[in-house]
Order: C-alpha cells, then structure tokens, then sequence
C-alpha cells in the first residue's frame, strides 16, 4: 500500500472538515459581507476589522487562545456547556469551530469585494421593478457575484486543508476525531520517517492541483459563455 | 599616507584574528522543556567565561531535520536520546562528545488540588473526561507514560480518554488550561524551587518506565569552536548540575 490506513483515515477527515468550514461559512459570511458591502453604519469599520483579525495572529497563538476559550474555564466553554454540548476541544466540532473562526477571512473579503462590484445601479433598477430586496438578492446579486463566490470558497476550503497550528492546538491529535492530513504530516516528519512524510506530502499536493486545477477550468468556462 | 593604511589595516587584522580567541560565540539548538533551566545555566557561563551564547529552542525533531540541512547550530540539547546518536551516524558531529546532560522525571498531574493522589490511584478509577499525554510516537514523556499505563494494565481502557500533545509544553497547557482534567507531564513543568508549587501530582516512580535520556552533542560545525567547547564542558559541571536538578530533572 502507498499509504497508510491512518494517512488515509488523516486525509478523509480534512476534506470532511474543509468541506464543513465552507458550507457553514458559506452561510455565516455571506449576511455579514453583503452587510459590509452595503452598511454606511459606523459600525462597519471595527466588524471588518475584527473578522480580518485572524490574519494577524500566528495560528499556534490563535490556537493556544481558542484552547482557553472554548476550555471549561472560558466563556465559550460555559456557553456550550450551558446549551449541553459539554467541551468542545479534541472533538470534532472544535475543530469545525475553530476552523471556522480561522478561516473567516477567507470567506468574507472575497465576497464582500464581489458584493461592492456590483454596485447600486442594478439594485436600484430592481427596485423600479417592483422586486423586494430579498428577491433583488438572489435573483441579481448572486448570479452577478458567482466568481466572488467561487473564489471565497476555494480559498476557504484550502485554507482549511492547509491549517496547522490551530488545529495541532484545539485538536489534540486524535485518529478519526482530530489528526488531520498537516498534523499526521508533521507527526511522520517528527519521527524521522521522512519517507511516509514525503508520500503523503506528494498525494496532498497532487490532489490539490487536480482540484483546483479542475475548478479553475471550469471557471474560464463559465466566464466565456458569459 | 600609505603607511597609516598600513597600520590601520594591521590593526583590524590583529583585532580581527584577537576576537574569537577572546570571546567565542555559539549558536545553541535547545530542546523546548530545557528553556528556563538553559536560559540560567547560559547567564552562568557567559558571566564566568566571558563568551557569547545565542539560544534557539524549538522541537527536537526540527532541529534534527535543520541539522541535517546545514543549520548554523555548533551545540545541540536534545529533548530525547535518540536524535544526538541518530546526528553522530550522520557523521555530523564530533565523535565521543555525546552524553546526558539531564534525565527527565515524570509526573502525572492536575491542575486540580486534590484531584490527583500521592499514589496514582485515580488512574484506575478512571472519573475523568480527558487524560492528556505526550505523542508516545515522538516524545519520551509520552512513551514512558505509555509504560506506565501499560505495566498497570489500563492502557486500552484509558485509550479513548487520551489527548495527545504534539511535545510535552502543549500537553501541558492541555492540562493547566482544565481542558484535560490529568495528564503526564513532566516534573520540571509542575516543579518551582524544588516542590510542585500548585494542583495536584503523583510523582511516578522512575522503576516504572525507561529513563527519560536528554543527550547533547557537539555538532561538526562547533569542531573548533572555544565557546561550544567551554559550554559542553561547563554544562558537566556542578553549578550547571545544581541548576537542573533544582527544575526537576535527576542528573
């Protein structure tokens, strides 16, 4: 076998969770971009600023601090106690929430910039037309941003395929659970087995060029069918 | 004019040549759990030897792949045994200068008082969500741990219940942050001035597991280097000696 059991086990669990990360940002960041794109509020100065944030922070800090808040001492810790979903670190869903705070970014510029192209002349003329604005969203905004859309999500979804710190941090390093491809990556190179480190480096790295090779693909020809 | 170039030039060759018979410098790789111990123990030797040291820390696995890669280190404290013999295969340092320079002791704690008792029982009870532990796979804390378990014959029930730090600083913050209500550190994490200062422990017998080898070895690179030299000599010596032992570690 080329791989491991647990190399592929590593591997099926990342695209699960990149998988995960992007659809629920998908919903998360679309509102609060679309609010960014259009808000005159003042209020949207220290909102863009703190969902760029994560970009500052290294992610092993990031990590160590979402470790302290999502433990039983910290607030979001007491929170999902409180709702019955006991500690979220070394599970699963820490991950996801994790993921999601990290790769915020990713998914809200993108589509916050798709959103500001459009501009405000087709909405106004929607507007004329008698369509309500949540009808004006998905009949003229969407379709007229769905390369902003398309970016956010690759971005985000490799952005969590290649996520390390964080994840080593929040994770605990469970098979099946929590050690994802990076992580089993990292354990391989730690351990001196340089070889099984290489073979799994070298089937991440083909299978992120095909599939981003396909999507871009696609991409070019969407964009000259128009 | 040509004769105060001369002079000039002859006296930034004799300082040139003066300075590293003076005071070396020495690039150290050190392993992340031997931080606060080293910091102190350079203070010591800069003061009383008058050379330069420049620490690094970091995961002993890096360092080996850095090592191996042509990094500027002349002085290498490991965190395991195995990376230092591994270097000295590779033809990468200087032949008989390996030796341990501390043997690491194991503790398992919490940061509960209370909660972990002074003999270890609370193992097999087994009220706990979390134990925490080393990467047995990459960490020696982590595999002694895992003897330990196994000599008391619970490994494969406390096996769902075990996070895994990637080294021993991380699975300490598992623990001290409550995330892990216990786990197996290592006794210089819990232990300040010779007592553990807070939570709960049970120091585990050293009869129980391996022992904890840190080895340090002087690099090809440090060959002719006075101050790695003077460094690997002073950390033998029973001030650097009297400085680990008060972190925890038995040498």
């Amino acid at each position: 076998m080329f791989l491991e059991q647990s190399d592929l086990q590593a591997i099926w669990l990342t695209l699960r969770l990149a998988s995960m990360v992007t659809g629920i940002l998908l919903l998360l960041g679309t509102p609060i971009a679309w609010w960014l794109a259009r808000s005159r509020s003042w209020f949207k100065g220290p909102i863009g600023a703190v969902v760029a944030l994560p970009l500052v922070l290294p992610p092993s800090v990031l990590g160590f601090y979402m470790l302290l808040a999502m433990g039983p001492n910290g607030p979001v810790g007491w929170l999902t106690k409180a709702v019955g979903l006991g500690n979220l670190p070394f599970t699963f869903w820490g991950l996801v929430l994790g993921s999601v705070f990290y790769s915020f970014p990713f998914m809200v510029q993108p589509l916050q910039n798709a959103f500001e192209a459009v501009g405000d002349r087709p909405l106004e003329v929607a507007a004329t037309l008698g369509a309500s604005r949540l009808d004006a969203f998905f009949s003229i905004v969407l379709p007229l941003s769905r390369r902003g859309f398309f970016t956010a999500s690759i971005l985000t979804f490799a952005h969590t395929v290649g996520e390390f710190g964080v994840v080593l941090m929040i994770g605990g390093n469970i098979p099946g659970a929590t050690r994802v491809a990076s992580v089993q990556i990292y354990d391989h190179v730690e351990a001196l087995e340089y070889a099984s480190a290489h073979r799994m480096a070298a089937v991440m790295l083909v299978f992120s060029f095909l599939v981003l090779l396909a999507l871009y693909a696609w991409r070019s020809d969407t964009q000259k069918r128009g | 004019m040509k004769h105060v170039i001369k002079n000039i030039l002859a006296t930034l060759a004799t300082l040139l040549l003066a300075a590293p018979a003076v005071a070396a410098e020495v690039n150290v790789a050190v392993a992340a759990n031997f931080t606060a111990p080293m910091k102190q123990i350079a203070a010591a030797f800069e003061k009383e030897s008058g050379h330069k040291v420049v620490l690094s820390y970091g995961a002993s696995g890096k360092f080996y792949a850095q090592i191996k890669n042509g990094a500027p280190f002349q002085l290498f404290l490991s965190a395991d045994d195995e990376k230092p013999a591994q270097l000295e295969k590779d033809a990468l340092t200087v032949p008989g200068s390996r030796f341990t320079y501390a043997i690491g002791s194991l503790v398992l704690w919490s940061a509960k008082a209370g909660f972990v008792d002074p003999k270890g029982d609370v193992l097999g009870k087994g009220n706990f969500g979390k134990i925490a532990l080393a990467n047995p796979k990459l960490a020696p804390y982590g595999s002694a741990a895992i003897e330990v378990l196994t000599k008391r014959g619970i490994v494969t029930t406390l096996t769902p219940k075990m996070v895994q730090g990637e080294n021993i600083s991380q699975t300490f913050q598992f623990v001290s942050s409550g995330n892990a209500e216990l786990g197996f550190v290592a006794l210089s994490q819990v232990m300040k001035d010779g007592k553990i200062s807070n939570g709960s422990a049970w120091i585990v017998p050293d009869v129980l597991h391996t022992p904890i080898r840190q080895d340090a070895v002087l690099l090809a690179t440090g060959k002719d280097n006075a101050a790695a030299r003077a460094l690997l000599t002073y950390l033998k010596s029973e001030t650097a000696k009297k400085i680990i032992r008060s972190y925890g570690y038995n040498i």
